[in-house]
């Protein structure tokens, strides 16, 4: 044996990056408290936590999946109505019902992707396109008017639903986006990750592989649902009042616009380009009517000069980079691992 | 060369999300060292489908603002404006508030959209900001009916939306004899929502029997197939407690299509005139705030409304921008007599203690009886009811 | 008023706005079928043609058909720069970053229009006076004759030219087989450019016949007609010229007749429950092809 790649194992692996994950949150959470970061700075912070989960969860569905659903609102959604009815109605103390309807968010969300996943994954490409755009809207035409039909408040419709307890800090936020981002990444290393993945490749030959089709795209479509009624609730939690105009096809669109232009199939890409595109409006402030101008502007022109998106398909691990510099001889690496490092 | 330009792209990218995270900090630090001004915050959507609300209210206030900057300011400080523009939408409304209290405001005039103002409600009251809205109409904007508390930091200068929908339907009753009403609303947006429903409750009450309930979403252009409803219905009136421009369309089509009703609305009607014909508008009712061109008071603002900004944005939001401005002024200056620190929470409840004690004794374009407000911090003036006759939006009465 | 009578309203009205939708469809399944884009900016090319009418008589008195000829060709002209600036260097990327700068094409003419032309809504003075008609006891309007006798001959002579021009010809072999059409001595980026140029006129067109019925412009105008014209030609089956008519009528329809029954409120929401099973039962729309999956 001369020379072998050497390589940090898995257990090591997670330490490193759980740790430096950890470090980040703490050094935040002591920077907000001490007040070197204004209230402001911590709320785009806050937002950009949530877009990145809106953004990675997409990236489910449509970088490994391949398919491309305009419906990522409706599943925000009903996220973020679960949690807030749950919050506003349960009696509880916010500080409890906070983590439960979070969960309620998520697994609610879940169901209707499985619900609106089976009959909407018959269909491809376009089409599947306008069917989820199609359940997204009436999923905002029901909690918009399904008050008169129970014939009680309960989303209150177009007056918002209101008072919502303003549990969302930085913390929960960033412990969220980092479980998100850890279970979308062990989900896609494992053997059902590779299923999805070759899903995305080549259906047929997926199929003829003895793969099941049908499971895995519900699988993949529904796990981008759970997260993004994750992040539903988080943004209920976040504003304090909903309205179902919020949860329009222009807020799918502006999802999938992350997804796109961080490069479809990469995490990074995803975080990074949610990270950029929340905070890009919020710099160019200063501007006042000509931001949406430049912000426009800008996506037509990485979209020419970097048709894949800024990041391609490649994904940033930090275990990768280590290994190369302790082999010092660049050796090349096929394994292709996606750790999902949150720092980058 | 693409891969190059790539990385610079992304390279650029990164670095303006970095200049943006240190911008706020420098903001701070430089209003430490001047402290000579006093800072109020403007906010609304100043891009978007509700930019001509945004922006009426913006001019509205920085007008009153120049003015009072011209004459010297108060107590010799100058008021700086801090505009921010939430594009109609909460989530921005949120961080563009928090960044300036960030910045230092000690007042805010806005938000302007309903849905807006409760979300930034919910970050102004825990810290006390004073803050008067123009436009937001819901009366959830300074009361909480669920815990019935009052949002004692927030105040408007405008009509609310139960009271709108009750005037009309009374007037509607007593005036015009109405005995069978439709109701035409834009499903999703809670004013047109809020006076419908008032509308309706009342109609109960005076014995006007609802005959057609129809709705339509925003973006809308076509209204027929409701009209037709309501056609077939034969009402003696039409409630339609939408913004203008629907207004003006929803009008030309119900004539259209053979529809004679009296057609009523709420203050959103301001400005009908220009988006239907004269004999189609003829004899519609809606109130109103301020009546356009009423007293010399009023034609001074328009004329110098118009000089600064143009027509284009001239409606009753400016108007009442421009009351809740005076009303802020007043305030401001009562408090900054009273000796506290600018930005101290004494000072945040002065001003705000002021905003009631002062307010009576401002005559304002809306409202010459000054500003009284009752104990859910709304105004108490009678409505304008406005007419058109031959085109034109007229007073008609007091009511 | 009959009941009878209501109805035959309703589908009067059905049929005028539908036959605007027809006519928006029309150019996004034309854009589709040859270089399957979702056009997303199509809806604000309408937008702009909107104000160049209003701009042209409004601001220029200028006669009315000069100013619906220069919207129509306002509109051709930046239907075409359009695709010079913003599609063409993406010929052969991924779809869906074609897809996402369309979406920045729509973002950048709305925000654009919004700064020149200001928010507020600009009101279009109406093109002609043309009187109504009655059938029997129902009066229809003279733009609801116009829209319908307009949206139909736009719609034989785009069937004309796509059957039975030489132009059409490479038009349909573009859409069938880029590679294969090359090959055969099609210029491909003329005909693409063709075919934007022809797509835009109707959006000109369209335009026109919107701001007949609807005589207003605002900035933000285009996104919820783009949308709903978009529905049209999937639920027609997209690529497919009458797919895109029978798309249009039946949305139109669908909507006005939803109200009809006083559901009005529910109106969005149903018309998409239809669009949802039409597609399940016939997943590639009411005329679409069946799409070929290559092994």
């Amino acid at each position: 044996m001369k020379q072998a790649y050497k390589k940090i194992p898995m257990p090591v692996r997670y330490a490193i990056n759980t740790l430096l994950f950890a470090a980040f949150l703490i050094i935040g959470v002591s920077l907000i408290q001490s007040g070197a970061i204004s209230k402001y700075f911590t709320k785009v912070l806050m937002l950009i936590g949530i877009n990145i989960i809106l953004a990675v969860s997409l990236n489910i569905a449509t970088g490994y999946l391949g398919q491309l659903p305009l419906g990522h609102a409706g599943f925000m959604a009903v996220g973020a109505y679960t949690a807030a009815i749950f919050m506003t109605r349960s009696g509880l103390d916010p500080s409890v019902s906070f983590p439960i309807g979070l969960v309620l968010g998520a697994l609610s969300a879940g169901i209707f992707g499985i619900l609106i996943g089976i009959p909407a994954l018959r269909l491809k490409g376009d089409y599947l396109a306008i069917i989820t755009l199609g359940f997204g809207e009436i999923i905002r035409v029901v909690l918009l008017n399904i008050d008169s039909v129970l014939g009680f408040k309960l989303t209150y419709g177009a007056a918002s639903l209101k008072s919502i307890p303003k549990e969302t800090t930085f913390l929960n936020t960033f412990l969220c986006v980092g479980i998100a981002c850890l279970l979308i990444h062990t989900m896609m290393k494992s053997r059902h990750g590779r299923a999805v993945l070759s899903i995305r490749e080549n259906e047929i030959a997926a199929e003829s592989c003895g793969i099941n089709i049908t499971y895995y795209k519900v699988l993949g479509f529904t796990a981008s649902a759970v997260f993004a009624g994750l992040a539903g609730a988080l943004y209920a939690g976040y504003l304090g009042i909903l309205n179902p105009s919020s949860f329009g096809f222009m807020k799918s669109i502006e999802i999938l616009v992350m997804v796109v232009l961080g490069g479809m199939g990469s995490m990074v890409g995803s975080v990074l380009s949610a990270t950029v595109l929340t905070a890009i409006p919020e710099l160019l402030r200063a501007f006042s009517e000509y931001r949406m101008i430049v912000y426009s502007l800008l996506l037509i022109t990485v979209m020419i000069f970097k048709p894949s998106g800024l990041m391609g398909q490649y994904d940033f691990s930090l275990s990768r980079i280590l290994e190369k510099v302790f082999n010092r001889k660049p050796t090349r690496d096929t394994t292709n691992h996606k750790a999902g490092d949150k720092n980058g | 060369m693409k891969k190059l330009l790539s990385i610079a792209l992304v390279a650029i990218l990164a670095l303006s999300a970095l200049a943006g995270c240190a911008a706020p900090a420098a903001i701070v630090a430089d209003q430490a060292a001047s402290g000579e001004t006093i800072k109020v915050g403007i906010l609304g959507p100043h891009t978007g489908d509700y930019a001509v609300y945004g922006l009426a209210v913006k001019n509205g206030a920085q007008l009153y603002i120049d003015e009072v900057n011209k004459a010297g300011g108060i107590n010799g400080k100058q008021i700086e404006t801090i505009v921010y523009d939430n594009k109609g939408d909460s989530t921005e409304a949120i961080t563009a508030f928090t960044r300036m209290v960030d910045e230092g405001i000690t007042a805010l005039i806005g938000d302007v959209l309903t849905g807006n103002t409760i979300a930034v409600v919910g970050e102004a009251n825990p810290i006390n900001m004073p803050m008067i809205t123009a436009s937001a109409t819901a009366a959830a904007v300074t009361y909480n009916a669920d815990t019935d508390t009052v949002y004692t930091n927030v105040f408007r200068t405008c009509f609310i939306d139960p009271f709108q929908g009750e005037k009309m339907a009374q007037y509607a009753a007593e005036k015009l004899n109405a005995k069978t009403a439709a109701v035409l609303t834009m499903t999703g947006d809670d004013y047109s929502v809020g006076l419908a429903d008032a509308f309706k409750a009342k109609c109960a009450e005076v014995g006007i029997s609802v005959v057609a309930d129809e709705g339509y979403s925003k973006g809308d252009v076509d209204f027929k197939a409701q009209l037709t409803n309501i056609l077939a219905a034969t009402p003696d009136v039409v409630f339609c407690p939408n913004y203008y421009q629907d207004d003006g369309m929803i009008v030309t089509q119900a004539r259209e299509l053979g529809l004679t009703s009296a057609f009523l609305g709420g203050d959103g009607w301001a400005g009908v005139s220009a988006y239907a014909s004269a004999e189609d508008l003829e004899g519609s009712y809606f109130c109103s705030a301020y009546a356009p061109g009423s007293t010399d008071a009023v034609k001074a603002f328009e004329a110098a409304y118009t000089a600064a900004y143009g027509a284009d944005t001239l409606n009753m939001f400016a108007a009442t921008a421009y009351d809740a401005a005076k009303v802020l002024v007043a305030a401001l200056t009562k408090a900054e007599a009273s000796g506290t620190a600018a930005g101290s929470d004494e000072y945040k409840q002065a001003v705000i203690d002021a905003i009631k004690t002062e307010g009576p004794s401002v005559v304002g374009i809306t409202s010459e009886t000054g500003y009284t407000f009752d104990d859910h911090n709304n105004p108490i003036k009678s409505a304008v009811i406005m007419t058109l006759t031959g085109g034109v939006e007229t007073f008609k009465e007091m009511y | 008023m009959s009941v009878y009578t209501t109805i035959l309203r309703q589908i009067i009205n059905g049929l005028q706005s539908g036959s605007i939708y027809a006519l928006v469809a029309l150019g996004y399944s034309m854009v589709y079928g040859i270089i399957t884009l979702l056009n997303f900016a199509h809806g604000d090319i309408i937008m702009i043609g909107a104000y160049i009418a209003w701009l042209s008589m409004a601001k220029l008195s200028m006669h009315p058909a000069f100013a619906i000829l220069s919207a129509i060709l306002g509109c051709t002209l930046l239907g075409m720069l359009i695709e010079k600036a913003a599609y063409k260097p993406l010929r052969g990327s991924p779809r869906i970053s074609l897809l996402i700068t369309a979406i920045g094409v729509s973002f950048l003419l709305e925000n654009l229009s919004q700064m020149v032309f200001g928010a507020k809504a600009q009101v279009i003075p109406s093109f002609s006076n043309i009187p109504s008609i009655f059938l029997g006891t129902i009066e229809l309007s003279g733009t609801a004759v116009i829209t319908l006798i307009a949206a139909a001959v736009s719609m034989l002579l785009l069937t004309f030219l796509v059957q039975k021009t030489k132009m059409g010809k490479a038009m349909r072999a573009v859409s069938e087989d880029t590679d294969a059409a090359q090959l055969m001595g099609i210029n491909i980026n003329r005909t693409i450019s063709f075919t934007f140029a022809i797509g835009s006129a109707l959006a000109g067109i369209g335009a026109v016949l919107y701001c007949s019925a609807y005589p207003q412009a605002t900035p933000t105008m285009g996104s919820m007609l783009g949308l709903k014209a978009f529905v049209a030609a999937v639920l027609g089956g997209i690529g497919s010229i009458p797919g895109a008519m029978i798309g249009g009528f039946a949305i139109g329809l669908a909507e006005s007749l939803v109200s009809a029954i006083g559901l009005s409120v529910w109106r969005d929401g149903v018309v998409f429950a239809i669009l949802i099973i039409v597609l399940l039962v016939k997943p590639t729309g009411i005329l679409g092809r069946p799409m070929r999956e290559k092994v």
